[in-house]
This record gives C-alpha cells, structure tokens and sequence, in this order.
C-alpha cells in the first residue's frame, strides 16, 4: 500500500523521533510513504487564531499538492495522506470539512489556490497513523509482526485532544481506545486512566508556564500513581510538554514526576524489534531503554 | 340530519368577502379595508367588508345578515387557518340557511401577517390570496356530512399511573376499558419509587390500591404482557391487534402462591431482576414485585431449562396445586374493536452510557437515579437499605442533575421532573445514612405546588448545592483525602471557581426520554411526534390529550416529561375526552371524499393498492369491473385521486376544477 506523507514542521524538528519511528515502522509493515512536495505550513494553532482564511489556505495547499501528486499516474484514485501531527491533521481535516460547505469562502480559498495553479477537488483521505496501523493494517498483522513483545510493560496511552475532538473520526471521543489495543498487540499492559484526553497544557506551557506546567505535572503523576512504565502519545506537542519539563515540575511540585515519555510509533518498532538509533530513541531526553530493559526476560519492576 | 342548500341550487354565485383584522395579528401587517376594497371589485363579489374579529358573534352576525338580506350564497371569509376557525363559520353559514360548504377561507394570518415583514407586501399577498378563493367558491357544490355510530368501547394503551388512571375513570363511567400492558404487571415506573414528592408518601400506598380496583373491576378487561401490533378502521371504529405473549403460566387459575419459585430448580436466584434494575436476581418462574397486578408468576423461556433446553425435572409443575403451568403455550394475536383510544406508554429513562465522563458502567458507586429509587424502596434489593456495591453505607454523596436534559448533546429539553426528585433522594439519602450529600445543578426548577417549599426544607436540613454542571466524575485524586474517592468535577458558578468534591456515591439524576420504539407506535396509530420523539397533541394549550387523529388521546408522559399530578391530570382529561366522543354516540365525518366517475374508470386497479385505509374495491357487479370508493372508510388523503391514470377520481372540495380555479386566481392577480 502506498501512502503519502505530511510530516508538518514538528515532525523536521523537535518530533524528529516521531518522524524518523514513523518511517522505520511503515517500512517494517511493508508500507511505502511518500512525502507530499513541496509541502507548506499546515496552518495550525497561531494562523488559526490570528487570520482563519489564511489558515484555511495554507492548510488547502497542502490538500492540493497531495491531490495531484497522489491522481498523478492514475486520475480515478483516492490518494490517502498520512498526517501525524495532531494539530496537523485537526487542521488539516478541518480545511478539508470546510472546503466541502462550498461557502462564500470556500470560494476564496479556491481561488487562491488557482492563482497558484492548484485545485482542490476533495479526494485525498487524510488519516493519522494511530487509525492506520489499527484500522487498515489491523492489530492481528502488527501483532504478527512483533519480534520483541513489550511483555509486562505497563503503558499509559495518551490522546490528546485534538486526534479525536472535534471530529472522532476513527475513535470515541471521551473514552477512545485504539492506542490501548495496539499496546495490547505489541504485548504490552495497558494503563486504565481517566486521563486519557486530558489537556497536556498545549501552548500554555511556553506563555503562561504556571498553567501549563500544572497541566502536564497532573498528567505525569497520575499515570506514574497508577504504575505506569511509559507514557505514549500520538502527537509532538503532548510529547514535547510531558518530556522536556520534568525537572521543572518535579522542583515545583515538590515530588519526583520522571517518566519516560515516547512516540507510539517508538514502542512499536522497538516490539518489531528494529535497531533503536532508526527510532529515534537517542533523541529521548528521558531513556526508553532502562523501563523497557527491566521488562526483558519477563521481570516486572514493579511487581 | 339534513343541511341546507335549496336556496343556492341554480343560482349563480352572489359571493360575500370578510376580511378579519385579529386585533392587530392581521391588521398590523395588512391593510385591510384596501383588501377588501378591492375585493369587491372580483367578479361575482356582491358584498365585501373588513372587520375586528370576524369570529366574534357579531362578525358572524355580519355574515349571516348578508346571507338572509343581500341574498349572499357564497361566503369567503379571510382571517386565520381553517384548523383555527372553518368549523366556526361554516356554522354561522349554516346556521344562516346556507349549505355549509358554500364557504372558503383565506388564510392571512398564518400565511401572510405573521410571516411577512413589509406592510405593502403582506397586503398585495392577502389580496392574491382572497383572489382566489373567490374562484374557487364559485364552484363549491353543497355537501352532506356523513355521521358514523361509535363503538362504545376504550383501549387504553399503557398500564403505567396515567393508563390505570384513565382506565378507572372510563370504567367507573360505564364503559368497558381494554387495558394493554406490554410488561407482565401494571403500575410502571411508579411501582418502583419509595417515596412521591413533595409530600413523601409512599408511592405504593398510593398506587397499589388503584392497581387492584383495575384488576378487580367488571368493565376493564386487562391484558397486560401484550403489546398493539396492528390497528385499522378510523375514529369511532377502531379494529386493535394485540399480541398476547406466553408466560406460560394460565393467568386465570395461578393465584400468586409462589410455591413454584420456592421449588424451581435453579436453589437460588440468579437472573439479573428487570424490575429492581439488575440490582437484584430472580430465577426463570418468578413475579415482577410483591404487589403485582396481576399477581400472577410468568416464565423467562430463555432461561427455563424445560423451555431453553428441553429437560428439566419441572418441579414448578409438581407443586402447583392449580396446575397452572402450561409449557405449551403460544403466542397468540387478539382483536378488539372500540371507539377510542388512549395512549399513555409514558417514558424511557435516559440512558446514563451516553455520557461516558459521568462515570456510569465504568465506577461501581456510580449509580442512575432509577437504580437508587430501588435501593431506597423497602421492597427493593437491599431492603430498603442505601449502601454502596460492597455493602457499607455512604459517607458522602453526589447528586448530579440533568443527566441528559438540556443538553445539545443528547437531549436538549428539560425533563421537569429531576430536580424535584433529586431533592427527594437528597432528602431520603440523608435522613437514612445521615450522609454528606451534594446537589450539582444548573438551575433548580421547582415550580408546583408544595415543590418550592420542599426545595427551602431542603436547604434547611444542610444539604449542599453547586451550582454548575459537572464535567465529569474521575477516580483520580489530587489529595490523600480524594484518595478512593469518586472525585465530582464541576465549576461553581456562584463563586466562580472550579471544585473537586470527593465522594462515596454518585447518583446521575437521568432525564425523561420518548421510548426507544416510540416512532413506530406513533406509526401504529397514525399520530405524529415531536423532533425529540414526544406524541404530538392537537393544541399545546387548548387541545392538550387530543392528537391530530380523531379518536386518539394521549396521556401521561408519552406526550412529554411529566411528574405524577400532571400525568394523573392529564389522564383524567383523555377519559374525559373519549368519554364525550363515545357518549354522543356518532362522529361526524368531513365529506371530502373521494368518488369515482365510473365511465372513466378502466378497472385498473391502481388505486386500490395505494389507498391506506382500503377503502377502495372493485365493483364485481359493473361490466367493465370498475373501482368503487367506500365512503366511510375514505378519509379524503387524495393518494387516489392523483394516482389514477386515466383521471377518473375526483374529490369532494378538491375538484380538478375548484384547484384550478384557485391557481388561476392566484396567477392571474397582478
């Protein structure tokens, strides 16, 4: 199956180790992706904010490159556009929902894109990769497919908001549960948590740390009180806000919060068994390695 | 009984216009005396005027005046919808000598006054339709009303407080009820409460006695754990199918011993009790509650091993001394024919999974209003006693109103009730646990006799109240005090700051719902319903137990979410209403049937598969076997008329011709 490919500016930056999983596990599956050319912003959280038409433009851009790309040799397909940034695809599927209303500014964007010599006729599918793995390649192929299974493992999954709201186009909305059955497939435990959708404090964490840091600081402690190895998300921010802060909350809260915090897309190549520096698991500022090792020949440290 | 009309035969149309001001409902929009102005320049148009109120007695008497002194033989009248006041000046023409339906009405009220907004546009819109009623009037034939003998029987569908309730009035009344229950007892939600707001008196002690007068009256037959599956013939003569299911157990001879439940061999109970919610098991043989009415035991087939599996020792049948067992018994489909119909199926609680932040399903302690009715019931599965799933008693709990009411979500109304009973269960979980409890609403809604007051006892007896809708019900704590707790999460509007309150019980006050299978009842017996499921009544305010099909009522809380007054109320009014139908003893029925010219007809039988009423078949007698219409069963729909293929069926007051008057006149006004 081929895919194309819309990493966004996260997945070239701090999510590098989401990008470069992503890739390592597509290839183990037997997936091919292809990045969309010529790719611009996606048009999320500040355009969004500031100028909505702009937003829209830029996110439709994107659609429209990947459209002709992906009807380049065969004008009747339905190209399928890989997005793995959750503000990524929000945005994306908004523009998508958008264009389809056919308002007045609809037209506009239209427009816009023909000055640049695009159109948009909405044919690509945007899908993130959480409703790939679990809703194309199905959980019997990814669990055919592990070598290392993550055996006593206890993993908290974490959503985020913005993969499953507005639009829960692939899971429930205030209980999803497809991250979980993929850590059940792998070999892993997965965490029960109310936490799951939880805001991880987004943006906050950088202009109003206070906020931020406490939303985050929750997240970590509940899933650690509940005896989680790991903490998985599906989304850079989420990782970027759980990850990069902890000694910072630790100090404020007074109470040790280090966890290791990782791609999904890690923990499953590290169950397909692939070489660790493919998945990016050098870049983590709090080691994988050491929770995953204590689960190797069976042993549980918490047990 | 005969109606006038030999005064107009052969006479050509002298027509008299009435524009109606309504006050200010037509007038404010409409210039009405250059409406009728300029009516009275329409060909045919002897007399036209504008008055205040045209339905008034002296409007009438204007119309009526014209009709004896200026020789008027057809009358138009302009003001609101025919549903409003056609039967009104029909009358007055009647009464004035004139055939009844020498008339038509302008809607420009309706369709004009209150849906314009500019003054000139409304005016030249009224005129155009005034236009062409005067060209339809013109070929108005003078008509019968045709009058039916009414079955003097009632079905009443539902055996919750509103069916019981207006079973016993019809009955007490002299007539003989049918009373239909789909469940194996009567007495519906209300046989499960404890206790009634305000007054707190038991809901058994009130209910119970009324259960059994029905069991034991001669005019009400009840035929409960049967359910309508068919209903045919129109107001006055309705034919009803009812599907009888198996207990298999004869009704008439077990006498509610319950030596067989004691004997089954299943020793102890372990079906899930429909009647206590699943708090409690039964076995396969057993009775809903200690007071059900009947009182008699059905069997679960599916769970019965002689009826699931084939084998069983059958100790049921060895010590029932009435031989009242009978596992051969069928399903069977009854009909009854009666005059009326009352609806009162009542209601569903809201499904509390929906709203998977609340909790329910996923923490044990969480619990539905409905479930806690049954812990706190003397007759329920703990006793009466109010305890959590491992049997210790609350410290604190949490009541979270509008489960499911006003809502976008899920349901967007108010179901009325909650408040009120939620301040019971806050009340009756206090005063029996002595617990911390919590009120979290958006706004209380306590408007009833005697219920304001009980809202101020309430609050005197320190029961807590948050203002603010919960976000959600969590096990995750931020303190050691919250730890094991059910963490509710709600902002607190009155001070404006979000709070956390720990807590051992979580009730979900739950909203009224319409039944899952309300549409295809409503369906069953033509009426139609709200967008959220509600039965529709004729008129919110003047008509509120009749629907928009002659014959059925409504009562209870089919119609909407009601407390136990209203709905009483409610159903003593549809008794009323049928009362008055079946006593006068006929209906009166509209002539606007359809008929067939006979010599255009070519026996196709088209129509005879479109008619919904079958009241169309083929005269077996003609020579061309040509299609007849049966002008009782016709209800004047017109699937007919426009089905024919060779334009042989015409009908009455919507002649091809009269229709295309009326275009003409709305075309041909400029």
């Amino acid at each position: 199956m081929d895919y194309l490919y819309y990493p966004g500016c996260s997945l070239k930056s701090t999510g590098r180790p989401y990008d470069e999983s992503i890739r390592a596990v597509f290839q183990a599956l037997g997936l091919n992706l292809t990045e969309v050319e010529d790719w611009n912003c996606c048009g999320a959280t500040a355009y969004m904010a500031v100028n909505e038409l702009k937003a829209y433009a830029l996110a439709s851009r994107n659609l429209a490159l990947s459209e002709r790309q992906g009807t380049a040799n065969d004008p009747k397909a339905r190209p399928e556009v890989v997005v793995p940034c959750a503000a990524c695809y929000l945005v994306l599927c908004k523009a998508q929902r958008y264009l389809a209303e056919s308002n007045g500014n609809a037209q506009k964007i239209r427009d816009a894109l023909k000055v640049g010599g695009l159109k948009y006729k909405g044919k690509v599918k945007i899908r993130h990769p959480l409703d790939i793995f679990v809703n194309a390649v199905g959980l019997d192929t990814i669990k055919a497919r592990v070598t290392k299974p993550l055996q006593g493992l206890r993993v908290a999954s974490y959503y985020g908001c913005q993969i499953i709201r507005p639009y829960a186009t692939f899971d429930d909305q205030t209980n999803p549960q497809s991250m979980d059955r993929l850590v059940e497939a792998l070999g892993g435990e997965p965490v029960d948590w109310p936490l799951k959708t939880r805001c991880c404090g987004g943006s906050l964490t950088g202009t109003i740390e206070e906020v931020g840091l406490r939303l985050s600081y929750i997240l970590l402690r509940e899933a650690k009180k509940r005896g989680a190895d790991v903490v998985i998300t599906a989304c850079p921010l989420c990782q970027f806000n759980l990850e990069c802060y902890q000694d910072r909350m630790s100090q404020r809260f007074e109470e040790p919060v280090e966890l290791p915090v990782a791609f999904f897309t890690q923990l499953m190549g590290m169950a397909f068994g692939l070489p660790e520096n493919e998945l990016g698991l050098q870049r983590l500022f709090v080691p994988l390695r050491p929770a995953v090792a204590a689960q190797e020949g069976g042993q549980h440290v918490h047990a | 009984m005969s109606m006038p009309n030999a005064k107009t035969n052969g006479d050509a149309p002298r027509i008299g216009v009435y524009v109606c001001h309504c006050g200010i409902n037509i007038a404010g929009k409409v210039n009405c005396s250059e409406v009728a102005k300029f009516a009275a320049t329409l060909p045919n148009v002897v007399v036209s005027r504008d008055y205040k109120f045209m339905c008034s007695d002296p409007g009438q008497e204007i119309i009526q005046e014209d009709i004896r002194e200026r020789g008027v033989n057809r009358v138009v009248v302009a003001s609101c919808s025919p549903l409003m006041h056609e039967k009104t000046f029909r009358k007055a023409c009647m009464d004035a000598g004139l055939n009844p339906y020498y008339f038509q009405m302008a809607n420009i009220r309706e369709h004009v006054s209150w849906v314009t907004q500019d003054k000139a546009e409304a005016t030249e819109k009224s005129k155009a339709l005034i236009a062409a009623a005067v060209r339809r009037v013109g070929l108005h034939q003078p008509l019968e009303k045709r009058f039916v003998n009414v079955n003097q029987d009632v079905v009443v569908v539902g055996g919750g407080i509103a069916g019981i309730h207006a079973a016993l009035t019809l009955a007490s009344a002299g007539k003989h009820v049918y009373l239909i229950e789909r469940e194996p007892t009567i007495g519906g939600h209300m046989a499960k409460f404890d206790k009634t707001f305000p007054t707190l008196d038991c809901a058994a002690c009130i209910l119970t006695p009324k259960m059994s007068d029905v069991k034991s009256h001669p005019n009400i037959t009840l035929w409960t754990y049967s359910e309508v599956v068919g209903v045919d013939g129109f107001a006055g003569n309705f034919k009803v199918k009812v599907k009888r299911k198996p207990r298999y157990v004869k009704e008439e001879d077990c006498v509610g011993c319950l030596l067989c439940v004691d004997a089954c061999v299943f020793k102890n109970a372990k079906f899930d009790d429909e009647f206590n919610l699943g708090l409690g098991k039964r076995k396969p043989i057993y009775m809903p509650f200690p007071q059900a009415t009947p009182p008699v035991v059905l069997i679960d087939p599916t769970q019965c091993l002689r009826l699931a599996k084939g084998k069983c020792a059958e100790k049921c049948v060895t010590v029932c001394e009435k031989n009242a067992i009978d596992f051969t018994q069928q399903e069977k489909i009854e009909e009854v024919e009666c005059g009326a119909v009352i609806l009162a199926t009542g209601f569903q609680v809201f499904d509390a999974l929906r709203i998977p932040k609340y909790g329910y399903g996923k923490y044990a302690n969480v619990y539905t209003s409905l479930e806690v009715e049954r812990l706190v019931n003397a007759s329920g599965p703990t006793g009466g006693e109010i305890v959590l799933r491992d049997g210790s008693k609350p410290k604190s709990v949490g009541i979270v109103h509008c489960v499911g009411s006003r809502d976008k979500k899920t349901n967007d109304y108010c179901s009325r009730v909650c408040c009120m009973y939620s301040l019971k269960l806050a009340h009756l979980v206090k005063e029996r646990t002595g617990a911390e409890v919590y009120n979290f609403y958006i706004d209380m809604r306590t408007p009833g006799k005697g219920y304001e007051e009980f809202y101020d006892r309430l609050l005197e007896e320190g029961t807590h109240f948050i203002r603010g809708r919960v976000a959600e019900v969590t096990d995750w704590a931020m303190t050691p005090e919250e730890e094991g707790k059910l963490i509710i999460r709600a902002e607190d509007t009155l001070i404006g700051v979000p709070r956390r309150i720990p807590v051992d019980m979580v009730i979900l006050s739950v909203g009224l719902e319409p039944h899952a299978d309300a549409d295809a009842v409503r369906r069953l017996f033509g009426i139609s319903c709200s967008h959220q499921g509600w039965f529709t009544e004729r008129h919110p305010k003047l008509a509120p137990v009749s629907t928009a099909t002659d014959g059925i009522f409504l009562a209870g809380a089919c119609q909407g979410p009601k407390d136990i007054p209203d709905t009483v109320a409610q159903a003593g009014a549809a008794a009323a209403e049928a009362l008055a139908m079946v006593v006068r003893g006929h209906v009166e029925l509209e002539p606007n049937t359809a008929y067939i010219h006979a010599e255009l007809c070519s026996g196709c039988r088209t129509c005879i598969g479109m008619c919904p009423y079958n009241a169309i078949r083929t005269d077996e007698t003609s020579e061309f076997q040509v299609s007849v219409v049966n002008e009782a069963l016709c209800k004047g729909c017109g699937t007919c008329v426009a089905a024919c293929p060779s334009g042989a069926i015409e009908q009455n007051l919507f002649t091809d011709g009269q229709i295309f008057e009326e275009i003409e006149g709305v075309l041909s006004y400029v």
